[in-house]
């Protein structure tokens, strides 16, 4: 069919070739104003529906990117709230525990310092000094002595007199001084005992300061969320990120946790449930043992919710505490029975195991011997059965956590997708505009022979005409015309400039 | 019009109430229901006739394999081929596991404690190979199982011998079992005319085939694992 249209004008190929060219050229020429339009309209349409389109979807990129914001602050209000709140309550308690006993406390205080001053003013009550009496016994012993037995007699006398009351005021004095030693050594206890009451409250003191800039601290970070500071925002989403992939990691480990705990019951579970009936695709055997791994799962979560560990249930949390009582008592009963059943059940498939390698070895004949420390498997299999659906119950935690931050971070990803999106549209409605100019250019390589020709007679006519203009007009008029025709050849760069720059043209008020 | 609409929506309600019942319901059944028998079901027939009876230890390999290989709700059953195979007294075991695996290790147990005993008990060859009959049997046995993969396994030289009393002459009708001939031995006669061997083997092909069974050869029972997915 080819070849037949091709000889069509000759026997010769290469010539009907050349015909073929010779009006192909011809009638791409003869088209080539409305080709360049059509392209150029083809190029600019696609760039601005695109770019239109991008328009669009950085709209909602920002509605997205806002709301994005908006529910991150939210949250972070929230989570700040309730831990100023928690804050709050522990200054309460510091308050009421320490705080409370304060009358008492004072009450002992001043009953201390007010024994410590009857003990002082006890201590400083003394008696007089003794009087000097070794002087007046000096100047008695200095007296001359006339000789005189009877004055001797009455001065002994007399030193003998000064001499015993010099002894007994001493004694006095002393038995004074010891007395206020023992009042002194009585304060001692009081004095300990002040300086742990002091210590009590300071130590008490201590602790409100401490958590007083806790709460300043938290307070400044509530207050940057309320202004929705960026620095804030950032911070939220950096913590919000960092408790996806903790959640993600801890829930993936559950996953692994549940996956042994499903064979560690699920062939068991073919002696309850029967080995050959299926549901679906699944063995009913396999939908029972997860159906179990799913009910503690799920009571795990009732526990923890009514222990108000998790808030994942708002019904649970606004029971009151009676009925929260009732829900936690019934969750751990289930999950303790249910851990009984699972106990029982791996203890099953350590039997059945056994059974099956003693049968295995009967098939292939070997000696069959039971194993001395076959008790260890079936003790660890059965821990294991019993330990892991509590180690599930506590998966609702990191669920929450994962829950919470799955908002931000599928947020973020939608904001990632609209924005290369954008990016893709705006650069694919570039390149379908360069590609029609290029195309523009490519037609025009194509007839570039009846092109050239046409420049040369243009060029020539436009040099007769200006030889006949010369010619015809005064010199002033030709020189007038000269800046014209360079005005127009200015004017044809600007124009290429205005199409080739087209993929940076601003958008319309309409467009927008 | 205000009637209209509350008569709607009074009609509405009871059918979206319905529709749900009835999708719940329809879920249930689904749940509840028996999916399609994805059983399996095994016959072995080993040849004791003069020519085969040899070979029988190879039962014992091959009933290990396949107790091994078959579990809870499988069928299984043992037949020896002699003179006229198609009685109930040619069976030396047959059994269909019980949903629960404790009661099946017992089932295999007691499989293969008559199969021993079989072999134990085992004197003389007979003097006549009715393959067909033992063939028939175990394509009643597997219809009778109703699972959905059927295998009759055949331990034998497939040289028919029949009694002239015996009428052989009728469709095998193997519609969806797979006839898988095991240890195929080569006889006397089959070492001067190579030919025949394979002659027989044809034969059994086109029978098998034409009466809508499948057919395969495994001389090496080794390879039984590989060449038969049992699973």
């Amino acid at each position: 069919m080819f070849s037949d249209i091709l000889t069509i004008w000759s026997d010769s190929p290469a010539l009907s070739l050349a015909i073929w060219l010779v009006i192909a050229i011809t009638l791409l020429y003869a088209g080539r104003p409305h080709a360049h339009q059509l392209l150029r309209n083809t190029g600019r349409a696609f760039y601005r529906s695109l770019r239109l389109a991008g328009a669009g979807v950085r709209q909602l990129e920002s509605r997205v990117s806002q709301r994005n914001r908006d529910v991150l602050l939210a949250a972070g209000r929230e989570e700040a709230e309730s831990a100023i709140e928690r804050e709050f309550a522990r200054v309460a308690e510091i308050v009421e525990r320490d705080l409370g006993q304060y009358p008492v406390l004072h009450r002992r205080l001043n009953e201390t310092l007010e024994k410590i001053e009857t003990d002082y003013h006890n201590s400083i009550e003394n008696k007089p000094m003794p009087p000097a009496w070794q002087e007046l016994m000096d100047t008695i012993g200095n007296l001359p002595t006339s000789g005189d037995p009877a004055v001797n007699s009455i001065l002994e006398n007399i030193r003998d007199v000064v001499q015993k009351s010099h002894d007994e005021t001493l004694e006095a004095y002393q038995s004074d001084i010891n007395e206020r030693h023992g009042i002194l050594k009585g304060m001692r206890p009081d004095w300990r005992n002040l300086g742990q009451t002091m210590g009590k409250v300071h130590e008490t003191i201590t602790g409100l300061d401490e958590r007083s800039r806790s709460i300043d601290r938290q307070m400044a970070e509530y207050e940057r969320m309320r202004n929705s500071d960026d620095e804030a925002v950032n911070t939220l989403m950096a913590s919000s990120l960092k408790q996806f992939f903790i959640s993600s990691l801890v829930l993936t480990i559950a996953v692994f946790g549940a996956i042994v705990n499903f064979h560690l019951i699920a062939m068991p579970m073919s002696e309850m449930v029967g080995g050959t009936s299926s549901i679906g695709p699944m063995a009913a055997s396999d939908v029972a043992a997860l159906v179990i791994i799913m009910v503690e799962i799920t009571m795990g979560l009732f526990l923890l919710e009514s222990l108000r560990v998790t808030h994942l249930f708002p019904v649970i949390a606004r029971l009151n505490d009676r009925m929260r009582r009732y829900l936690m008592i019934a969750s751990l009963v289930i999950l303790v029975i249910f851990a009984g059943i699972e106990s029982s059940l791996a203890y099953l498939r350590d039997m059945l195991a056994a059974d099956q390698a003693a049968l295995a070895q009967q098939l292939t004949g070997e000696a069959t011997g039971g194993t001395e420390f076959g008790w260890i498997p079936a003790m660890g299999q059965m821990l294991l059965g019993f330990i892991l659906p509590f180690a599930l119950a506590f998966v609702g935690i990191p669920l929450e956590s994962f829950v919470h931050s799955l908002r931000t971070v599928l947020g973020a990803v939608t904001l990632g997708v609209l924005r290369a999106l954008r990016v893709t549209l705006r650069v694919t409605g570039g390149l379908a505009n360069h590609l029609c100019a290029m195309l523009i250019n490519l037609y025009d390589l194509l007839i570039m022979v009846p092109l050239s020709i046409e420049r040369m007679v243009r060029y020539r006519m436009e040099n007769r005409a200006a030889a006949q203009a010369e010619a015809s007009e005064p010199a002033p008029e030709t020189q007038e015309q000269a800046p014209r025709k360079r005005s127009r050849k200015r004017a044809e760069p600007a124009a290429a400039e205005t199409q080739a720059d087209a993929d940076d043209l601003p958008l319309t008020t309409q467009e927008a | 019009m205000s009637r209209t609409a509350s008569t709607f929506r009074n009609r509405a309600a009871p059918r979206g109430l319905r529709l749900a019942l009835a999708a719940l319901l329809s879920l249930f059944l689904i749940g509840c229901s028996e999916a399609a028998s994805n059983n399996r079901a095994v016959f072995v027939l080993l040849d004791i006739s003069n020519g085969y009876a040899q070979e029988r230890e190879k039962v014992q390999q091959l009933s290990a394999y396949l107790l091994s290989e078959l579990g809870a709700g499988d069928s299984l059953a043992v037949a020896f081929i002699d003179n006229s195979s198609f009685t109930e007294r040619n069976i030396i075991a047959q059994t269909t596991f019980d949903a629960r695996p404790s009661v099946v290790g017992q089932q295999k147990r007691a499989v293969l404690g008559k199969l021993q005993s079989f072999m134990e008990g085992f004197e003389t060859p007979s003097y006549h190979s009715d393959i067909t009959g033992g063939i028939l049997l175990g394509r009643d046995f597997l219809h009778g199982t109703n699972a959905e993969r059927q295998h009759l396994f055949v331990l034998s030289d497939l040289h028919e011998d029949l009694p002239p009393e015996l009428n052989r002459d009728m469709a095998l009708d193997l519609a969806g079992i797979r006839v898988v001939a095991l240890n195929v031995l080569r006889q006397r006669g089959d070492n001067n005319d190579p030919g025949a061997y394979h002659e027989r083997l044809a034969s059994w092909k086109a029978r098998v085939e034409e009466d809508g069974g499948r057919w395969q050869v495994i001389n090496e029972l080794e390879r039984l694992p590989r060449r038969v997915a049992l699973r």
